[in-house]
């Protein structure tokens, strides 16, 4: 059998390989080289123009400033929707009074799990139509007519919620973070039970209260299942497309109201199939990707700790 | 024409999710669709025989064609009645008909590998943008079938059948690329019912429309409302009270991106006039945020006066409208010292069809074309889409129309050479999305018009270099 090994494992790995490099590496090569031509996307015409479209991006003021929407999102998103996800997860599997029955839940921990898993389920296209009802910007809207019937807004001027440039990005920032907890909370759950009861059951003996127990115990135990969580929500963060896209004014691709709901990638769209510059639009391509790239290593190799096995 | 851009029902949301995936690719995935073969066997245009009137473009008779159509404010109802006209002729050719509502996401990879249709209607939110299409060399050049017979008259050539305008709207740099076969008009619109119902008469001046406005406002009527999300809508009113105040000349200017256009009096006289709607507080509340539905329903059930939208408004609104509303065209109010009369409107083709370079069937396309301009092709159109076409007279009076595109029949009569279109939309894309944004912000009083005609300025000073 020893002579038959290498076709063998050959043979299972071409056609991923082949599939990868085909589907993955190679246009990703191929953004490259369209990030140093003047090409217009819609013609097979185009002219090498070195790093023009880099020096080009640095003094684009439209794109310096999606990049600080999509900073402003990193710093948030993640840490808002892991610590939030993180409370609920510790609250409906650990969180309960100790009693007589050892660890476990809140009351109705099983029906809370799925209410809050429940956006995940829902596709985004319907996330942004459901939210655009509460935003909306007259009476109509739900968030504008609870202000109202508080007596806290006006209905001559209602908030604007998505029209209003200090606004906009928190509220798409909220969607995302309401939408991403469940997500979180179940992979959280799904980690948090594989931790053997016997440690908490020592540390109930031991005294510890729920706090101590959460970061003594789970917070360690669940390093790994974090660690995952943010370079999942990093990336999440470095895109965001569809709700800007689809949620905020704009011409196409939304960004506005005047720019201050942009990011990198609506930037990225409207230069690609709106404004035929898919060079410049490559160029930005090529920024995110090493973004997200070094992102992505920098996370794992600072948030690096030891393995705990149990 | 900008026309065509704004007003389909814009179905984001169905495509935001599989843009997500493209734009996480930083547009690999697109980007891995260029490059592909091309397949060119379109003609030059001296071989065309254009005495011949039964076959001016030498069409293949067995030769397939296909056909794709914007599906959007205007429907795809039109063009199966399109393509029988054209099977009368060639019956044994297979026509492929196709309509979507996203063009650029169907046949930019199409452009791209060297295969597009025959014929596109390229139109829409998500339309493949002209100028950029015409840079590259991707459409064939229409002279030959603006020198082609008419059909229904073989004395006449096909340009000395269409409204004014639609030629000039079809040009970039000099030479004709598209047909923009839906004629539209555009300015502002009011129910003529509840006109009768305060007993107001019809504004033909900027001071009278102020009046009614404050009329509406003291009974509780908000006096305005405008599709805030998209800022084009409101665009074309503050633009035509420009066009009106400076002439046509001004207008020009501004076409070409001339940036000492902005300086010229009458842009600040106008946009002031026209800031009043925003200090006296005569917008409908919420409407700065709202998309062209909620606002243009809000307009149906009367909680607003007027609303700026082109002539599709009445077909978009359909559903929405009440049987008795009276849908009613008004050209925008006049200011005192307007070059142009209170009559003159902006007006002109839009839904832009070409013919790709590297179609398979150029002559097909030309062909299907010349017939789309037949009195019988522009009478389906008008009956299943609510709409005039750009043929000269034509829509017959066996053709029954609705309150709202009778309006625009009137007013365009009145109007007669009188018409004038902006082509800014069409050929400077960043310049128009930047005028867009300024809008948005003056009408949401987060700017004032002395702030907005700078960054008008400033805009056509960076596109017109680049």
């Amino acid at each position: 059998m020893r002579h038959g090994k290498y076709p063998f494992i050959v043979g299972f790995l071409f056609l991923p390989i082949l599939l990868y490099v085909g589907l993955v590496l190679w246009p990703y090569a191929q953004t490259f080289g369209y990030s140093l031509t003047d090409w217009s996307g819609q013609s097979q015409e185009m002219n090498f123009v070195g790093l023009d479209n880099y020096t080009k991006l640095l003094g684009d003021e439209v794109f310096l400033g999606a990049l600080w929407h999509n900073l402003l999102l990193l710093a948030v998103l993640p840490v808002a929707t892991i610590l939030i996800a993180l409370f609920f997860a510790f609250m409906l599997n650990v969180g309960g009074k100790g009693g007589t029955g050892g660890v476990q839940g809140v009351a109705g921990a099983a029906f809370y799990k799925v209410v809050f898993f429940f956006p995940q389920v829902l596709s985004i296209a319907i996330l942004a139509v459901l939210w655009q009802a509460v935003y909306r910007s007259d009476g109509a809207g739900l968030a504008n007519g609870a202000l109202i019937e508080l007596g806290l807004g006006d209905p001559q001027h209602p908030v604007e919620w998505l029209n209003d440039p200090n606004l906009v990005l928190w509220c798409i920032m909220g969607v995302l973070i309401w939408g991403g907890v469940g997500f979180y909370l179940v992979l959280f759950s799904a980690a948090m039970q594989s931790i053997p009861k016997d440690i908490y059951e020592a540390a109930l003996l031991d005294g510890a209260k729920r706090g101590q127990t959460f970061f003594k115990i789970t917070l360690p135990l669940l390093w790994e299942t974090i660690q995952t969580a943010w370079v999942y929500l990093a990336i999440v963060a470095m895109d965001a497309f569809a709700l800007v896209a689809s949620m905020t004014p704009g011409r196409t691709y939304g960004g506005g109201p005047d720019h201050h709901s942009e990011l990198m990638s609506t930037y990225l769209m409207r230069n690609f199939l709106a404004f035929g510059e898919a060079g410049y639009a490559c160029a930005m391509g090529v920024v995110i990707f090493f973004f997200t790239l070094i992102l992505s290593v920098v996370s794992l190799r600072v948030t690096r700790r030891e393995r705990i096995e149990y | 024409m900008g026309s065509a851009t704004e007003y389909n029902r814009r179905d984001i949301f169905k495509r935001a999710a599989a843009i997500t995936v493209l734009a996480a690719g930083s547009g690999s995935l697109l980007a891995a669709c260029a490059g592909g073969t091309s397949s060119n066997d379109s003609k030059k245009a001296g071989e065309y025989n254009l005495k011949d009137a039964k076959n001016p473009f030498g069409v293949d008779a067995k030769k397939g064609l296909e056909v794709f159509i914007f599906d959007g404010g205007y429907g795809k109802d039109y063009l199966a009645a399109f393509a029988a006209i054209y099977a009368k002729t060639y019956p044994d050719a297979k026509i492929d008909q196709q309509a979507d509502k996203d063009i650029t996401g169907k046949l930019q990879p199409r452009f791209n590998a060297g295969s597009p249709p025959d014929v596109i209607d390229d139109s829409g939110n998500k339309q493949i943008k002209l100028d950029v299409l015409a840079k590259d060399k991707s459409l064939v050049d229409l002279a030959p079938l603006l020198d082609a017979p008419y059909i229904d008259d073989p004395s006449k050539k096909v340009r000395d059948v269409l409204m004014p305008g639609t030629i000039e709207s079809g040009t970039i740099d000099g030479k004709v690329y598209n047909l923009s076969y839906a004629y539209t008009m555009w300015g502002l619109w009011f129910s003529g019912k509840l006109f009768k119902d305060n007993g107001w008469t019809v504004p033909k001046t900027w001071a009278d429309f102020i009046t009614i406005c404050e009329q509406a406002k003291a009974k509780g009527i908000a006096p305005l409302a405008h599709q805030g999300k998209y800022p084009y809508y409101i665009n074309v009113a503050i633009l035509d009270m420009i066009a009106k105040q400076g002439g046509l000349d001004l207008m020009a200017r501004i076409d070409k991106l001339d940036p000492t256009a902005w300086d010229d009096p009458a842009v600040k006289t106008a946009v002031e006039a026209f800031f009043q709607v925003v200090e006296k507080d005569f917008l409908l509340p919420g409407t700065n945020g709202m998309t062209h539905t909620e606002s243009q329903t809000a307009w149906n059930q009367y909680k607003a006066v007027f609303i700026p939208s082109g002539s599709w408004l009445e077909n978009e609104q359909l559903a929405s409208t009440p049987a008795d509303f009276e849908m009613t065209f008004l050209p925008m109010p006049s200011l005192p010292g307007d070059k142009l009369p209170f009559e003159a409107i902006r007006a002109g083709s839009g839904e832009p069809f070409v013919v790709p370079t590297k179609a398979k069937n150029v002559a097909g396309g030309l062909e299907f074309l010349r017939m789309m301009l037949t009195k019988e092709a522009s009478g389906k159109f008008a009956q299943a889409a609510n709409s005039l076409t750009c043929l000269k007279d034509g829509v017959g009076p066996d053709v029954q129309l609705k309150p709202g595109t009778k309006s625009t029949v009137v007013a365009l009569k009145a109007a007669g050479d009188k018409v004038f279109n902006f082509q800014y939309p069409n050929t400077a894309s960043k310049f128009d999305e930047d005028l867009q944004n300024a809008s948005g912000e003056l009408l949401a009083k987060r700017i004032t018009p002395a702030e907005w005609i700078k960054r008008a300025k400033e805009s056509a000073t960076k596109n017109k270099s680049a």
